[in-house]
């Protein structure tokens, strides 16, 4: 049976892993491949790395830093940041990377997914939405959330978005519900749940996770495959052994760490 | 001891030559001829699609050399299905080292394609390749193609239907999944292929 996903978020800016509040006010949390390792070692099943201002500044993600966590972990990884052609998502693949993202690049150039997944297989192209919730109940995505001053918001519906991107060729879909992100009350299990039932790819619920409670509820209730989280793993609020033995607890199926000693 | 990554343009080569860097092994990689008969472990790596991994095996004038071959071959992910006779992925004639068809698998309500995670593994048969591996042992998939059981099956995953995570016929072998990404498990079947 395919385990449920366990996926510790870096972002990384000027080469080092940071994190906001409600995407703001970054501070560093650490080096790239030494977190990269730790997570590694306590038993995550994927990594994520948002180059998170290379959308806003117009550039593509910095390749040196991807061959050095790919010569260093062997647990898949995923890059993001400002990768706007294939030829872009290829040096990243090139140096390593498992997979890639697209955000905003996708936003402004839909076809983008459909030329990624023409090069590379749809198993290697996820889309990240970013969504938030507006006045008039409607779920609409954001832009260049990396950098706040250039967010933009859009005319465009998440779901309707959603449902382009899988058509286009999206392996993968990370959806991040900036409402809860960063406050860590829990994943926002409505919109997840309206998500997964139009998703028929891989769906991972991105945003407000601050207990273990969270994650179950977002597998649980919104039978997402993958929950990632960033800031309780960096402070060490979750620990990601014991989170991993609970949800196996509540019936979930993981990956345990400690099946990790046969080598 | 020489390793050699076939050079087939997959996505993937550098993280399997980074594995095989952690165990201690610097595997050339390679599209010449010479360089792949003479190797004592061949690894065939493999990101994509079936039809232009075909293509491109072909342009590289390897079809006939990788039939060849007598010493231990490894197949990874797409790697793996090359071997096959033939898949369902464009409708492509593979290598013809595994008597075995690619087949894609069905979409259904609870099982969404690609297959993309770590998933068991379960021992169908002994085999030198699956020295260790234990009962409770997952690997890291990603793929929507899968070869079914049969008797070259050494190791099967369930993900609706089960199908063949690691397969032997003779010299030949393969790996569905990414040992190159599936942490110690991995680290050990490879090491296990380098032993052969």
């Amino acid at each position: 049976m395919l385990s449920r996903r366990i996926i510790p978020c870096l972002d990384v800016r000027d080469g080092k892993v940071v994190k906001g509040v409600r995407f703001r006010d970054h501070v560093v949390m650490g080096e790239i491949v030494e977190l990269a390792l730790r997570y590694r070692d306590e038993g995550a099943d994927e990594l994520v790395f948002y180059d998170i201002t290379a959308s806003p500044e117009g550039r593509s993600v910095d390749r040196a830093w991807v061959e050095r966590v790919a010569r260093a972990i062997d647990i898949p990884f995923c890059v993001a940041g400002g990768i706007r052609s294939a030829d872009e998502a290829r040096a990243v693949l090139h140096a390593g990377a498992d997979k890639i993202s697209v955000n905003s690049p996708a936003l402004e150039r839909p076809e983008l997914i459909d030329e990624l997944a023409d090069a590379f297989g749809v198993q290697c192209v996820v889309v990240g939405i970013d969504s938030l919730r507006d006045a008039d109940g409607e779920w609409r995505v954001r832009q260049y959330t990396g950098d706040p001053s250039k967010t933009q918001a859009l005319a465009r519906r998440t779901l309707d978005w959603m449902i382009e991107a899988q058509q286009r060729g999206a392996g993968e879909i990370v959806l991040n519900c900036m409402g809860s992100d960063g406050v860590r009350r829990g994943y926002d299990l409505t919109q997840l749940s309206v998500a997964r039932a139009i998703c028929q790819v891989p769906l991972i619920a991105s945003g407000g996770a601050g207990a273990p409670e969270h994650f179950r509820d977002a597998f649980v209730e919104a039978d997402v495959d993958g929950a990632l989280a960033a800031s309780v793993f960096h402070a060490g609020t979750i620990a990601i052994p014991a989170l991993k033995r609970y949800l196996h607890g509540q019936g979930i199926a993981m990956r345990l760490p400690d099946q990790e000693t046969t080598a | 001891m020489a390793v050699v990554l076939v050079d087939a343009g997959g996505t993937n080569i550098g993280s399997v030559r980074y594995a095989l860097q952690r165990l201690g092994t610097d595997a050339a990689l390679t599209a010449d001829a010479t360089a792949i008969r003479a190797a004592d472990k061949v690894i065939l790596p493999g990101v994509g699609a079936a039809g232009p991994g075909m293509a491109r095996l072909r342009e590289l004038g390897l079809i006939e050399l990788l039939r060849s071959l007598t010493q231990p071959v490894l197949g990874v992910c797409l790697g793996m299905q090359l071997l096959c006779a033939h898949s369902e992925e464009g409708d492509t004639a593979c290598l013809g080292l595994i008597p075995a068809t690619v087949r894609r698998f069905v979409e259904t309500s609870d099982r969404r394609v690609p297959h993309m995670g770590w998933n068991r593994l379960r021992r169908q048969r002994e085999h030198p390749l699956l020295a260790g591996l234990g009962e409770d042992d997952y690997a890291y998939f990603v793929h929507s193609y899968a070869v079914p059981l049969g008797e070259w099956s050494l190791a099967s995953t369930d993900y609706g239907e089960a199908f063949s995570a690691a397969v032997a016929h003779g010299n030949f072998h393969g790996m569905q999944f990414h040992p190159e990404r599936s942490a110690a498990v991995g680290a050990r079947l490879l090491r296990n292929f380098l032993e052969l």
